[in-house]
């Protein structure tokens, strides 16, 4: 009997001795979190995909809350949420959110099979940046799309994929967030993530050749050949830039006329969304061939 | 027999194009130069559209210490300075020369006796160093590091023998091999020069054993040169890498990186580059051509060609009896480390050891199946990694892993790809893990 009585008063002293330590450890090196950073963490997509430039949903969180108590939330944004959820996370932190345009993923490449003859076969592991290491990939430009999909298998959200019949990505508008990550994983940066525009209606040069304009329209049918014929009719807007032989579209400028559609020769400049056109269209294919002789 | 210790693998030997001695090839009718024909910063252009040109004048000076000027290999006109499809596959500045005639700088002696190093004693190590820097030469075992900076050691760091490489243990290339056969003597004197220019009083020339004729003729040669030594070697893949090579030798292992060979004390320097650095100090002669084998089992006559640089590789094809029908690639190399070319026009540069070219079914990749973790690979490679490891976190994008894993160790050399039974495309990711670490390091190191 004394022995079991004094086995529970030893077994108890001890526990009684480890409580408390683990009591006053537990009181001093507690870590607090603010607890906003929760409360923002809940209304993230948790995608984790990224896009907005920090390590997965909580990060975003806490340089959310930190960002909020330096007086301003600018220059953050869940791309996969966007505006909506941007207005909870403001709402939680107490600050107001600007209105920011949605952005969406642009393939700056229209070297299908028919523009652009394959000269030789890659035959090596299928991924682009592999492909990029051993030169200038199958056809005669340097700087169009490879074709091996990084971008397909980057995108979190199945919005980009490779069309079989022209063997370039293409992005569905709806799904696409513009997280960056397909941008991110081209080795040739020919995704952009572009303005969406009103009504998803955008003018982009769809080409990347920044060769002389001899070498870029022998190497693909739809490259541009930085001709400057667009930066002309654009004269009033200043909407299109010519550098390293290549234009390219200001969105933020870009009025949406369609003059420099008309003015391309090479047909490298594309308008996304716009109704069909009546009366013109049939006549551009004609003037094309002309313009490119010249 | 020597060898080294670590992995090897044995290919088809293929030596098609052993017993066709050396040939010259017609002066091209325009020649490309390209002013990247070697590692480390560009040359930089000197000359203008419509400056003419003799055989060995300056086209384009060195960018930097790490760099190697470039030399004019014909006469004529300047008739385009601008970027140049070449072997790496891009477009890369050039200077295009028509060739007109062959007039040759009066500074190179064109004779072909053999100049002794008892015949030069005023020779000593910073002249032969400055003349070696100032002919451009660099490997020409294909890697084409200047070879300038190879022989000044960097300080702390003492050289005590200098290794030739005359393994050439890449299938089907003889090109070393038949530059033995032909120009022994000045290959001696050569490896003389390296040694007094680097001030060590050892030389070993490392042969593999398939190649007896020069094994022979090289030993009968050096018996008056006892500071020289011909090391038989047993034939193995890749044993021409410097790092295999100075274990085969000397038995020394050179430490994983940043250590360099130098830490072993050797030197070592191609066969080839030995005769340029001989035919530029002896003969003031800059490195403008070099012999190229042109081969493969469809080719009519495969052959050792002594080509002016930039004469483009149609031409020497043209020369082996041209470009067979059923031709599935043309490789610049050889079949283990050689890249596909992406058309035939690309000129022949320094490092253009030899030209292969490759029938339609023995082209093609077999099919890739899935790794079956026999671990061939990791017997394989040469540098005691494990590729199937590197190739799959490569593929995941893992760097750390690839990184602990001392993928930067890799010399490329594709043991591991030739002997995967599930031909998995291995050194294709390894090579994209190799260069994407290297990157990640050096932007550590910049900060």
């Amino acid at each position: 009997m004394n022995l079991i009585l004094l086995a529970v008063i030893a077994l108890g002293a001890i526990g009684l001795t480890a409580a408390l330590l683990l009591y006053f450890a537990s009181r001093k090196f507690a870590v607090h979190e603010d607890e906003r950073i929760g409360q923002v963490s809940a209304v993230l997509p948790q995608a984790n995909c990224g896009g907005c430039g920090f390590p997965g949903c909580a990060g975003f969180a806490g340089a959310c809350v930190k960002a909020a108590d330096k007086g301003s939330l600018e220059g953050l944004l869940c791309p996969v949420g966007g505006q909506p959820v941007m207005e909870q996370v403001a709402g939680i932190l107490g600050m107001a959110v600007e209105a920011s345009a949605p952005k969406v993923a642009v393939v700056r490449c229209n070297g299908s099979c028919e523009n652009r003859p394959r000269l030789v076969s890659y035959d090596g592991a299928q991924s682009c940046k592999v492909q990029q290491m051993t030169g200038m990939g199958e056809t005669g430009c340097p700087y169009g799309c490879l074709g091996c999909g990084d971008c397909v298998e980057a995108c979190q959200f199945d919005a980009i994929r490779i069309n079989p019949e022209t063997m370039l990505p293409e992005v569905d508008e709806e799904k696409c967030t513009a997280c960056g990550a397909c941008s991110k994983a081209c080795p040739r940066q020919i995704i952009e993530i572009r303005l969406k525009g009103p009504k998803g209606r955008r003018m982009v040069v769809l080409c990347n050749n920044k060769d002389k304009g001899a070498i870029a329209n022998k190497a693909c049918k739809a490259s541009c050949i930085g001709c400057g014929k667009c930066v002309k009719t654009c004269e009033k807007f200043e909407a299109i830039t010519l550098e390293n032989n290549l234009a390219y579209i200001d969105a933020e400028k870009c009025k949406l006329c369609r003059k420099c559609e008309e003015a391309c020769p090479k047909g490298a400049i594309h308008a996304f969304n716009f109704p069909p056109r009546k009366p013109k269209a049939e006549e551009i294919p004609n003037v094309e061939p002309q313009k490119a002789e010249q | 027999m020597k060898t080294f210790n670590i992995g090897g693998v044995h290919p088809e030997e293929n030596k098609l194009s052993a017993g066709s001695p050396i040939r010259e090839v017609q002066l091209p009718k325009q020649a490309v130069f390209s002013m990247f024909q070697h590692i480390g910063a560009p040359a930089n252009p000197v000359v203008q559209k419509g400056d003419v040109v003799k055989v060995g004048t300056l086209l384009g000076e060195a960018g930097g210490f790490v760099s190697a000027p470039v030399y004019s290999s014909v006469s004529g006109k300047v008739s385009k300075v601008e970027p140049v499809l070449d072997a790496s596959g891009t477009r890369r500045m050039a200077v295009i020369v028509d060739v007109e005639g062959d007039d040759w700088e009066e500074s190179i002696d064109r004779s072909t006796d053999l100049v002794k190093l008892s015949d030069c004693p005023k020779l000593d190590s910073k002249t032969i160093i400055e003349k070696i820097k100032a002919a451009g030469i660099v490997g020409m075992g294909g890697a084409t590091f200047p070879t300038h900076v190879k022989l000044c050691p960097p300080p702390g760091k003492v050289a005590e023998c200098v290794i030739v490489n005359a393994v050439e243990c890449e299938p089907y290339l003889t090109a070393d091999h038949r530059l033995m056969l032909e120009h022994a003597e000045e290959i001696l004197v050569g490896l003389q020069l390296v040694m007094k220019a680097v001030n060590v009083t050892k030389g070993y020339i490392g042969i593999e054993k398939n190649k007896p004729d020069a094994i022979a003729l090289m030993t009968e040669k050096a018996k008056q040169y006892p500071e020289i030594e011909i090391v038989p070697l047993k034939v193995k893949y890749p044993q021409g890498g410097e790092k295999q090579l100075i274990d085969a030798v000397i038995g020394r292992q050179v430490p994983a990186p940043p250590a360099l060979p130098i830490d072993t004390g050797a030197i070592v320097q191609n066969v080839g580059t030995i005769f340029a650095i001989y035919q530029a100090v002896m003969k003031n002669k800059p490195l403008i051509d070099r012999i190229i084998t042109v081969t493969g089992k469809s080719v009519k006559q495969p052959s050792n060609l002594l080509a002016r640089l930039g004469t483009p590789f149609s031409q020497l094809i043209e020369e082996c009896g041209g470009l067979p029908e059923d031709t599935g690639k043309v490789i610049g190399g050889g079949p283990m480390m050689g890249k596909a070319l992406l058309n035939t026009d690309i000129p022949m540069t320094k490092g253009s050891s030899g030209l292969l070219i490759m029938r339609q079914d023995e082209a093609k990749r077999a099919e890739v199946e899935p790794c079956i973790r026999c671990a061939k690979c990791v017997g394989a490679c040469p540098m005691g990694l494990e590729p199937y490891l590197l190739a799959k976190v490569s593929e995941q994008k893992d760097w750390e892993v690839a990184e602990r894993e001392d993928i930067v160790s890799c010399i490329e050399c594709g043991s591991c790809q030739f002997t995967c039974p599930s031909h998995r495309p291995l050194l294709d990711y390894i090579r994209l893990g190799k260069s994407t670490v290297m990157g990640i390091i050096r932007s550590r190191a910049a900060k």
